[in-house]
């Protein structure tokens, strides 16, 4: 599915009423199953375009359409990953990941088929019984990464959602999205802030501006797939990352 | 100077340990010494027999109205009151604590009213309740369900308006209707909260029963109290006040343990 974003921007008011600017105007494309990151300064308002795309916030002027659709309420299959894991902490791995099915009306086992079979894949089989508060915050980021696969989207929109946890572990847990997403491929837009993390993943990295955001360059990464670790020692790699860092330094020292 | 330190930490675990193998017990243990210091005072005849009866003759007032099945009829008649309070008191504080946390709107409306309510002494306005819904059995339902309505209602408001909004995010994507947001989010998220409320509800709705039977006669064990302190049948009086505190400790021991058999995910996680 294609994205296009045209002139959209975003303002809120604050305590005393007055309106200020989060986003834009900001505007630009992406293709069906492209990979696009966004990074920029914080507080630029990149989870605030996620919100948007995913139809949880309204826009104030200009437009996000998927496929030509204007986006103003949450899309048939569109799914996001937040921040953090947002769990229900009353629900076992297996009901946490199973959610997205129960509210389709999917049956108990037959919802329960679905998540088994995908649990060893997330590194969970052992834990489907277990409650939130007994996982690791990769381990509850990798249920996250479950309830998002189990809705096979078609757009899926992740605000950092890696942010939290050490570089490690989120290393693995962003190759193994590649990994999943080599069998249903998706268009993603990923937030980060974390330039490699941005590179090594994405077919494009946009570099947005301070707020209120808007976009200030369009990086190609022209890197092979299936992308592994060890890209990140590759002069392409490094020339590409070189780059987005000056880009976003630029920003800071204006 | 490090062995020392190792006999502390030993001391401290020991400690610890002791304490954890008395906590189960140790309600016991007050109880028992309290019963020890009543029989001594009251052995001793420092107070009359009339104001403190020891507790044989306690015993004796409990077996007595067992078998001429005064004390079951009065308790039933009470518990009937309590129950059927709760059920109205808690349903109308659950409906209307949902309204307002959905609607602040409402909140400006109706707090007003609520508030006035709940501060005025409800012995001061039971009299009234009787007036308005008889001498029988209802007008302890409704003392009984106004008193349990307030922490229901202000359990409800705080326990939905605390849900989590990042978690409301995810049902809107996922789609969720109106009910499937209650049934998998608000309703879970609130039942904590909700469920403390409630047990606070338990231990006031024996309040409310015992305040309508003293007001308006009849019967239940609040009119025990009243009959027996006429004939200064002491024994008895105490035999229904610690029949009160058996059931309201009862009620509250039945929520305590619907929690801890439904809020599975907030037992102490084991890893």
């Amino acid at each position: 599915m294609k994205l296009s974003l045209r002139e959209l921007s975003v303002s809120f008011r604050d305590p005393d009423g007055r309106a200020f600017s989060a986003l834009g105007p900001i505007s630009f494309e992406v293709a069906a199953q492209q990979f696009v990151c966004l990074v920029g300064p914080t507080g630029c308002g990149k989870s605030t375009l996620i919100r948007v795309l995913a139809g949880l916030l309204p826009a104030t002027s200009g437009s996000a359409r998927c496929d030509g659709e204007l986006i103003s309420r949450p899309m048939d299959q569109f799914a996001i990953m937040f921040q953090d894991a947002n769990l229900m902490p009353w629900r076992t791995v297996l009901d946490n990941i199973a959610l997205p099915l129960e509210i389709d009306g999917v049956p108990r086992a037959s919802r329960y088929e679905t998540v088994r079979a995908l649990l060893p894949q997330l590194h969970l089989g052992n834990f489907e019984a277990s409650y939130p508060a007994e996982l690791s915050g990769g381990m509850a980021q990798r249920v996250a990464l479950g309830r998002v696969i189990v809705q096979a989207p078609r757009v899926l929109l992740l605000d950092e959602p890696f942010g939290a946890l050490d570089a490690l572990t989120r290393e693995k847990l962003s190759l193994d999205l590649l990994r999943l997403r080599q069998r249903n491929v998706q268009t993603i837009i990923m937030v980060t802030h974390d330039i490699s993390e941005a590179v090594l993943l994405a077919d494009r990295v946009l570099v947005m501006s301070r707020r209120p955001g808007t976009l200030v360059e369009d990086i190609a990464v022209e890197l092979p797939r299936p992308r592994r670790s060890h890209m990140i020692y590759l002069p392409e790699f490094l020339r590409l990352a070189k780059r987005v860092r000056e880009s976003i330094e630029t920003l800071n020292s204006l | 100077m490090r062995k020392k330190s190792h006999d502390n930490t030993e001391n401290r675990k020991d400690a610890a340990r002791v304490a954890a193998a008395l906590c189960p017990v140790s309600p016991l243990l007050t109880v028992g010494c309290l019963l020890l210091a009543w029989q001594w005072i009251s052995a001793r005849e420092f107070i009359s027999h009339i104001l403190v009866p020891p507790p044989a003759e306690v015993y004796q007032a409990f077996i007595d109205s067992l078998a001429d099945g005064a004390l079951v009829k009065h308790a039933s008649v009470t518990l009937e009151e309590m129950l059927y309070g709760l059920l109205l008191g808690v349903g109308v504080g659950l409906l209307i604590g949902y309204a307002i946390a959905k609607a602040p709107l409402l909140e400006s409306i109706l707090s007003p009213i609520i508030v006035a309510f709940q501060s005025t002494p409800i012995v001061a306005y039971a009299p009234l309740l009787v007036i308005w819904f008889g001498s029988g059995i209802a007008s302890k339902i409704v003392t009984t369900a106004v008193i349990v309505f307030f922490p229901t209602l202000v359990n409800t408001i705080v326990g939905i308006r605390s849900v989590s909004p990042n978690l409301r995010d995810l049902m809107r994507s996922l789609k969720a209707g109106r009910w499937q947001m209650f049934r998998h989010l608000e309703a879970p998220s609130a039942l904590p909260v909700i469920l403390a409320g409630l047990k606070t509800s338990t231990t006031l709705a024996v309040i409310g029963a015992v305040v309508g039977e003293f007001v308006s006669q009849g019967s239940g064990l609040g009119y025990l109290v009243t009959s027996a302190r006429n004939l200064y049948n002491t024994p008895l009086v105490v035999v229904a006040v610690l029949t009160m505190t058996a059931i309201s400790l009862s009620l509250y021991g039945l929520v305590a343990y619907v929690e801890w058999r439904f809020l599975v995910w907030r037992r102490r996680p084991s890893l």
